[in-house]
């Protein structure tokens, strides 16, 4: 028998394989059990959107509508200057910042004198309405209407000595940074804009 | 050369930039039903790379067909599910 060690007897190997087929089987049901419970293969993103300048208001929310529009469950988490973002009246002033961006057709030294913001926003504006380019009011509805969880950060909400009823129709309040983190963690995708 | 799709609905994003058309496309087939066609008439030359890959992505459409006609880009989309 002691050589036989590496070739079973026939009714080894028919047990083995029957045993097998079995593990197998019971592998299989427990696999269709986990991606039930994981939702087939929805995604999930968060973005945590920082910045309240005119053109970084785009990106969170163009990603965020998006990838609505591809069935994902996302959150965009607001906080210090981005809660700007979902500010009712302030949405609609956000400026471009004329200093400090290299890619400015004119030097910073003339870029910080007065008036200089307004303008530099004032002739973006017009490129995205020439451009067919979505508002930021446009796009803060239509990510509302795709289910996009808008949140503002509370702390910076009594930080910025904001009201709840300043925020668009539909944000979230009252959330924080451990909110945000138990949605990051449980996130396919994660972005800090 | 294949015929072009038979559509049910046509949406038209012609004008709108990115993300519209494909936000629209999404909100429009959402109101459809199963084995409906929806022709999506976009100017955004991006559309062509972002409705295919919106397609690709995701669960119940199928993209039948692309055409490039100068500056307009028609899209046919079908609601599998």
């Amino acid at each position: 028998m002691s050589t036989e060690t590496q070739t079973p007897t026939g009714d080894g190997e028919s047990m083995s394989e029957a045993e097998l087929e079995a593990r197998i089987a019971e592998l299989e049901e427990k696999v269709a059990g986990l991606e039930t419970e994981v939702g087939d293969d929805q995604k999930k993103m968060t973005i945590v959107a920082t910045k309240g300048s005119f053109d970084m208001a785009y990106p969170p929310l163009i990603l965020a509508s998006t990838a609505a529009a591809f069935g994902w469950e996302v959150i965009v988490f607001h906080t210090f200057w981005g809660l700007d973002i979902l500010h009712e009246e302030k949405s609609k002033k956000l400026k471009l910042s004329a200093v400090g961006n290299p890619n400015m057709p004119l030097p910073n030294a003339l870029a910080a004198l007065p008036g200089m913001d307004s303008m530099a926003t004032r002739m973006m504006q017009k490129r995205i309405d020439e451009n067919g380019t979505a508002t930021i009011e446009e796009l803060i509805d239509v990510s509302l209407e795709s289910g996009v969880e808008l949140q503002a950060c509370q702390m910076t909400v009594e930080l910025m000595e904001y009201d709840e009823d300043d925020f668009y129709d539909g944000v979230t309040t009252g959330v924080g940074a451990a909110t945000a983190l138990q949605h990051m963690a449980e996130s396919d995708v994660q972005l800090l804009i | 050369m294949s015929s072009k799709p038979t559509a049910t609905e046509t949406l038209d994003v012609k004008g709108q930039s990115c993300p519209m058309p494909i936000v629209k496309t999404k909100q429009a087939i959402d109101d459809l039903e199963e084995g409906d066609v929806l022709e999506v008439l976009a100017t955004d030359s991006g559309s062509m790379s972002d409705i295919q890959g919106w397609a690709d992505g995701t669960d119940g459409v199928e993209l039948l067909e692309q055409v490039e006609e100068g500056d307009l880009y028609t899209h046919y989309v079908e609601k599998t599910a």
